[in-house]
């Protein structure tokens, strides 16, 4: 209190108040390993290397809690526009009066719209998920649909389509939807309110279905 | 200084008013002292030379001050601001998160009550005087309305892959939510005129459910092609159509009073939702099917893929005409 000064009555409302809070028991941010002074390569490399593990996840579901606890979006843009740039139609063609961008948008729209009302029923019905994990989730576990979007996509490459290429074709995506609403299933299976697992898992099976479907019927090599 | 003050009054008037409301003398004062000032300046600009230099000091510590104090009202204007600005955002972030508490109540149910729910829509009930119970939920209806659009985007894809192609989602949920929300709400209007005793909630959730029937017409049309021939669809419009309408006629009979209100509500009920069902197979499904169709048995016009379909219905039908006047020119002249 050595430095208080009488000021005018004018000047009262001049001078800010001034000063550092400081707590002695607090810890104090210079005590976390910082991360500032790190190379660029090394962060880019630590959120890669999560994602990555986080797709791995999802190719082996078990009961594991990282896809819950650091949830991130990177995963789910990454396949929402891969699969969306997948499915696409040709711009080629001439006959075509749609040039293929609203495919685009369309997958696009399922993609997050489906999420979001999965999530919208997950919590309504009384699930305790933050709204953002459970886009997570949804987002990774549609990588299994998106590996058979690529298989399928070389199928078609083939010179000539035949029914065996189809089926060929229609059991990956089967067994890739399959995958999928299993993996989802198994990760929120606990943040799901017991007795109403059907009820949780009927608009995820309803989202994964359409993705397939979307799949399935994309025929333009 | 006195165009400094006027300044700083047109830049914050509002401040200063607050600030002559807290303290109205001083700021009097102030004014005062200013207005002396300037006549000075003006009137004895050289005789008074050497009283300049203490009154320039005092003014430039003044213009300081004020500016200083300016940018400490600015400052905690834009301050204030963007709080203001934060709050309500949180508010209706918070009032989002509210409302979904709100709703709740209505999604818990079990498996096995949605499961009876869903057969039961199928299963009219004969209308007694003893009132028929309608659940309000809205898990049931919500999710009949996805399958709905699920079932729809299947019909859409499968029936031509390229006729509105960017709208098919758009037009899927458009259709089934303002379908599924202003009828109800007609009817809710209706149950109001008629004395119906339902609630909004209880309306939803009936009209909600009496889709499922729609749903299965949808998808029993969508894997069975029967590509000209309607008769299979009309079978299945009359029977589950025909029942899931009866069911909702016939909870709407058991709440309305009176004959007349009767008949109107019923009757309306009955319209909107076998009307609807027609609308969904042939606006969507056969119509582009039977272009198609048309298209293939033509092979002399080659038509891109149809942009609009009335254009296009009306130039098929000008170039069929066009052919039957040939062939029947043709007998004649033979």
């Amino acid at each position: 209190m050595a430095d208080v000064e009488f000021h005018k009555q004018e000047d009262l409302n001049d001078v800010p108040l001034e000063g550092d809070i400081t707590v002695p028991g607090l810890k104090t941010e210079d005590d976390e390993i910082s991360t500032l002074d790190e190379p660029v390569r090394d962060t880019i490399l630590r959120d890669v290397r999560a994602v990555g593990v986080k797709f791995f996840h999802v190719l082996y579901p078990k009961q594991s809690k990282a896809l819950l606890r650091e949830w991130d979006l990177w995963g789910p843009l990454i396949l929402c526009t891969l699969m969306a740039m997948m499915l696409q139609g040709d711009s080629g063609d001439v006959d075509s009066t749609s040039d293929g961008g609203p495919e685009f948008a369309e997958v696009f729209v399922i993609y997050w719209v489906g999420a979001v009302v999965v999530t919208m029923n997950n919590k309504l019905l009384g699930g305790n998920i933050s709204f953002f994990q459970s886009v997570c989730v949804l987002g990774y576990c549609v990588s299994p649909l998106a590996i058979s979007l690529i298989i399928s996509r070389l199928i078609l490459l083939a010179p000539e389509q035949t029914t065996v290429l189809f089926v060929i074709r229609f059991i990956l995506v089967v067994i890739a939807f399959a995958w999928s609403t299993f993996a989802s299933t198994a990760f929120l299976s606990d943040s799901q309110p017991p007795g109403k697992k059907v009820l949780a898992v009927y608009p995820i099976f309803l989202f994964y279905f359409i993705i397939s479907w979307l799949v399935i019927s994309h025929t333009h090599s | 200084m006195g165009e400094n003050s006027v300044k700083v009054k047109m830049a914050d008037t509002s401040t200063w008013r607050n600030q002559e409301s807290k303290h109205p003398a001083v700021v009097d004062l102030d004014d005062m002292e200013m207005e002396i000032v300037d006549k000075d300046d003006s009137d004895y600009e050289t005789n008074f030379s050497d009283s300049r230099p203490p009154q320039q000091s005092q003014q430039k510590s003044k213009e300081g001050v004020y500016l200083e104090d300016m940018r400490k009202r600015f400052q905690d204007n834009v301050t204030s601001m963007m709080w203001q600005a934060g709050s309500q955002q949180a508010k209706k972030a918070w009032s989002i998160y509210g409302n979904i508490d709100i709703l709740r109540p209505y999604f818990n149910v079990e498996p096995h009550e949605v499961r009876s729910r869903l057969m039961y829509s199928l299963f009219p009930q004969k209308p007694t005087d003893h009132r028929q119970r309608v659940p309000r939920e809205l898990y049931g209806p919500l999710m009949v309305i996805f399958t709905m659009i699920a079932l729809l985007l299947l019909q859409m894809k499968t029936a031509d892959h390229k006729v509105e192609e960017g709208t098919l989602m758009g037009t899927a949920f458009g259709v089934c939510f303002s379908y599924w929300i202003g009828a109800s709400s007609f009817v809710w209007f209706l149950c109001y005129v008629c004395n119906c005793h339902m609630t909004m909630l209880q309306i939803l959730s009936m009209m909600g459910y009496g889709l499922f029937g729609h749903c299965i017409v949808i998808f029993l049309g969508t894997i069975i092609h029967t590509s000209h021939d309607h008769l299979f669809f009309y079978i299945l419009w009359a029977v589950f159509g025909g029942i899931s309408t009866l069911r909702m006629v016939c909870i709407v009979i058991s709440r309305t009073h009176g004959q007349t209100q009767r008949m109107f509500i019923g009757g309306a009920i009955a319209a909107l939702h076998l009307l609807f069902l027609l609308y969904l197979h042939f606006a969507y499904h056969q119509v582009v099917e039977d272009l198609s169709q048309v298209f293939d048995h033509m092979p002399a016009i080659n038509h891109p893929a149809p942009q609009s379909l009335p254009q296009t219905l009306t130039e098929t039908i000008v170039e069929q005409a066009v052919q039957g006047n040939n062939s029947v020119q043709h007998i004649v002249r033979s």
